[in-house]
């Protein structure tokens, strides 16, 4: 692990093997995203090795990843690529380095939790107005509000839009894993641990 | 009365630096039995061992200790210096104050303490030490060669010049190893048909060269200068002896749509066959499986061509025994498995490459029969879909090596060249066709190496891409490469025709259980291991057996051939001996005390102990024994160890050596 990478960090990209990446690219040549990244999984990887932090939490790229983890599954030297993605996001926005458009991001992936956690699965409709109700509360944006909502008629016509959505039957289990997840998490962020592996598991709540 | 002396080496700075010496020699001077103690710079030095040499005079000394490095580094030479002034060699010992000291600790009150303990043990154990004598063994002068690839002809070939008997087993039915089928080889473009076949041709005619093709070594017995090896040859339904080579038979076999195992599957052979035009020896074989006689029980088209009535069906296998001084294992390479998601061997393969899924992604070997004069196109590179030239072509460096997640660490060292050699080919053939490469790093350290990559770079137009590819697809006919330019920090998707894939190196299949009849180890990928990386580069663990070639590391063939004369070198100063001396440092029973319960038999690695019986004049059978055979003892100590009667000992290490070490620590 390289030295210079602060130590309260340290732990935590060590973890996902950040000093074995030897360059090779595989991550940005297999990445969905990549095009739309202002710089490569593997450009971010080395800015880490170097501990260069400021320069990877500016970059938008971070944002971009979709945590598909095509990055981590054909890396060669099994460096977690998604896993330090998703770190670099956390760290951002523990350091306030996000900006107001990403931590909307974060706000919809609390939704998008929340809403599976009440449902057992994901209720789109119910979601969308979640998100946006949410957004709305904390800037008052009313741009965001309204955009996209164009889109209702075309999707009705496609029935792709269904107002009342379902729920899954069992929803107690699928508390149990939320409940889990966030035990976990609580664990690992108490003793500078990790996020668990699956992106976006509850882990900033 | 003992009298020893004990000499402390600085090392230079490596052993002073953390360790008191002086202050040592001063402490142990004073031990029992020691009547002189010093230290000097550098004890391996000439003066350093004049040093000893003169104490051991001057002082009468009966036994020495050494505290100085390793006694793998310098044991010889100080066993050699007591040796020249009458002292046996023997009566010798060392303490490691380097590596078990001085290197791995800092504090140096404490290192000089350690060295002093270490020091004290090494003189317990001279003190029970007694001479011995080195044990002399016959040598039969006559080598076995196994493998017939480059490196195996290479070693022949040098051992039979220098006039002895050499027996090469080659389990292909011809020699000439991979070699055989490369097109031209770096770093001059010379058709490697055309400076291998004469050598083939060579080994094939040599006086001295005995040739067992299409066998196998079946079993291994016996010890260094006396190996005893059966040989069992496959059945070739052909009488070598008879058959003239003429080719009717295999020109008139109407079962002709098997793949061809020598075009890598790219060409097809007929059921009776000689792997290649320039086979030696230029003999067919009847493959069982494809064999229209064999699986149907008609045909006989080529016993009733073969006018030499060399085609025999009930041929059967069968076994020879040769005897032989020394071994050299030169059984070569394969490529690792790209396609199958998990080959069972430890490796993972390349499921996102799609190798045996798209026919237009080939290896590396089968490019090289695609470019041969002799291959299934005769030198037109067409790929293997539809026969089209292709007009891009990607070549992918580093699959499968360097590739933690697939099973294989290591560099195979030679993709890099050959990669730069196939863009050169491939732009000699297709002057409007474009090269790409994605590599990680070039490795071209050689004569005439880098300027070779530079040639193909700057000379031929090849593109070298810096990145790994994520994935191959295939749309319309056409292969979809998604890989990286990292210097340029861009994603970066080729439309190829043609996809080579530079696949590892691995050792060749059957090395393992190969290795394990000879004694020979090997590496967690299979590579089997020498005895030094640096001073011992061609000798195994195993005494008299030798290795060369790619079956010891990834090589090219220059390096294999080096090696392979090498490790005939090291055959030839065996041979120069009339009798082999090895160090006496071996199991002995008791035999009054051994109470033949034979744990120790069972129990050796070596297969080094036997039974044996003690009669008295009459041949009455007094008792039975176990015996230790000198030549393949070891001296692990195994039997030392399980020996309940304690009737067991290794000379020089006895186990009241090991305990008088132990009672003397403070």
């Amino acid at each position: 692990m390289s030295k210079q990478i602060v130590s309260a960090e340290a732990g935590v990209f060590g973890r996902l093997h950040v000093a074995d990446c030897y360059q090779c690219g595989k991550c940005s040549a297999g990445c969905p995203v990549a095009e739309q990244m202002d710089m490569l999984p593997n450009q971010l990887v080395r800015l880490v090795q170097m501990g260069r932090f400021d320069r990877a939490l500016k970059s938008e790229a971070i944002w971009k990843c979709v945590s598909c983890m095509t990055c981590s599954t054909r890396c060669p030297k099994s460096v977690d690529c998604a896993g330090v993605m998703d770190a670099l996001r956390e760290l951002a926005v523990k350091q306030g380095k996000a900006s107001k458009k990403r931590l909307r991001t974060l706000l919809f992936q609390q939704a998008f939790l929340d809403n599976i956690r009440r449902n057992g699965r994901l209720r789109e409709v119910e979601l969308i107005g979640e998100f946006k109700t949410r957004a709305f509360l904390k800037d008052s944006n009313i741009s965001l509000m309204l955009s996209g909502a164009m889109l209702a008629p075309a999707l009705l016509k496609r029935k792709k839009f269904h107002l009342v959505g379902e729920r899954a039957k069992d929803r107690a289990v699928v508390a149990r894993i939320f409940e889990k997840c966030n035990r976990l998490a609580g664990a690992s962020s108490a003793n500078g641990r990790p996020p668990a592996a699956s992106p976006e598991n509850g882990q900033h709540r | 009365m003992a009298r020893i002396g004990v000499f402390i080496c600085w090392c230079g700075e490596n052993i002073a630096r953390n360790v008191d010496v002086e202050q040592a020699a001063t402490q142990v001077a004073e031990l029992p039995g020691v009547a002189c103690a010093l230290a000097y710079k550098y004890m391996c030095s000439d003066p350093g061992q004049s040093l000893i040499r003169q104490k051991i005079a001057s002082e009468h000394l009966t036994g020495i200790v050494v505290a100085s490095c390793s006694p793998h580094m310098h044991l010889r030479t100080f066993r050699k210096a007591a040796a020249a002034e009458g002292l046996n060699p023997y009566l010798v010992e060392m303490a490691n104050i380097r590596e078990h000291c001085s290197w791995v600790h800092h504090d140096r009150a404490e290192a000089t303490a350690k060295a002093v303990e270490l020091i004290r043990m090494a003189v317990a154990k001279v003190r029970c030490d007694h001479a011995l004598q080195p044990i002399a063994i016959p040598v039969t002068r006559r080598a076995l060669v196994i493998g017939g690839g480059v490196a195996g002809i290479q070693a022949a070939l040098d051992i039979a010049d220098a006039g002895y008997q050499v027996v090469v087993v080659e389990r292909e039915p011809s020699i000439g190893g991979k070699m055989a089928g490369l097109s031209e080889t770096f770093p001059t473009l010379d058709c490697s048909q055309c400076i291998l076949t004469p050598r083939m041709v060579d080994v094939g005619q040599h006086p001295n060269i005995t040739l067992h093709t299409y066998s196998e070594v079946e079993s291994v017995e016996g010890y260094l200068g006396n190996f005893k090896v059966t040989i069992r040859k496959k059945a070739r339904y052909v009488d070598v002896a008879k058959c003239t080579g003429c080719g009717q038979c295999w020109n008139a076999c109407p079962s002709k749509k098997t793949p061809s195992a020598f075009d890598y599957n790219m060409g097809t052979r007929t059921a009776i066959y000689v792997p290649f035009p320039q086979a030696v020896p230029a003999r067919p074989v009847i493959d069982r499986n494809a064999c229209l006689h064999f699986l149907k029980g008609k045909c006989g088209v080529c016993a009733k061509k073969c006018q030499a009535g060399a085609i025999n069906y009930e041929d059967q296998d069968t076994s020879v025994v040769e005897e032989v001084g020394a071994v050299v294992v030169a059984t070569g390479f394969q490529l690792y498995q790209i396609g199958k998601e998990r080959n069972g061997d430890g490796t993972v393969g390349y499921g996102e490459y799609g190798y045996g899924e798209y026919p237009d992604v080939i290896d590396s070997l089968q490019f090289e029969r695609l470019v041969s004069a002799s291959g299934p196109t005769g030198g037109e590179i067409r790929r293997p879909s539809d026969g089209q030239v292709p007009k891009t072509v990607v070549f992918i460096s580093c699959v499968g090596s360097r590739d933690n997640a697939k099973g294989l660490s290591y560099c195979s060292k030679i993709c890099c060249m050959y990669t730069a050699k196939h863009t050169m080919l491939y732009k000699h053939k297709v002057h409007d066709g474009t090269a790409h490469v994605f590599y990680m790093d070039i490795r071209a350290g050689g004569k005439n190496y880098d300027e070779f990559v530079r040639r193909a770079i700057e000379q031929d137009g090849a593109q070298y891409h810096r990145g790994r590819v994520s994935k191959i697809t295939q749309e319309n006919g056409r292969l979809i490469v998604r890989g990286v330019d990292t210097l340029v920090g861009e994603p970066l998707t080729v439309e190829a025709d043609l996809v080579v894939l530079a696949s590892a190196m691995r050792p060749a299949d059957g090395v393992e259980p190969l290795a394990q009849k000879l004694n020979v180890g090997y590496d967690e990928n299979g590579f089997l291991s020498e005895s030094h990386p640096k001073l011992r580069p061609v000798e195994t663990n195993a005494a008299g057996v030798f290795v060369c070639g790619a079956c010891q590391g990834p090589k090219d063939i220059p390096e294999s051939v080096a090696q392979a004369t090498a490790a005939a070198g090291k055959v030839l100063v065996m041979f120069g001996h009339e009798k082999l001396a090895r160090e006496p440092e071996i199991a002995k029973v008791n035999e009054t005390n051994c109470a033949a319960c034979f744990t120790c038999v069972r129990a050796c690695p070596y297969t080094a102990i036997e039974k044996a019986e003690i009669r008295d004049r009459k041949g009455n059978l007094v008792k039975r024994t176990a015996r230790v055979n000198q030549g393949l003892c070891m001296g692990c100590g195994t039997c030392v160890a399980l020996c309940p009667s304690k009737s067991v000992d290794i000379e020089g290490f006895t186990e009241q050596q090991v305990y008088a070490m132990l009672e003397s620590l403070e």
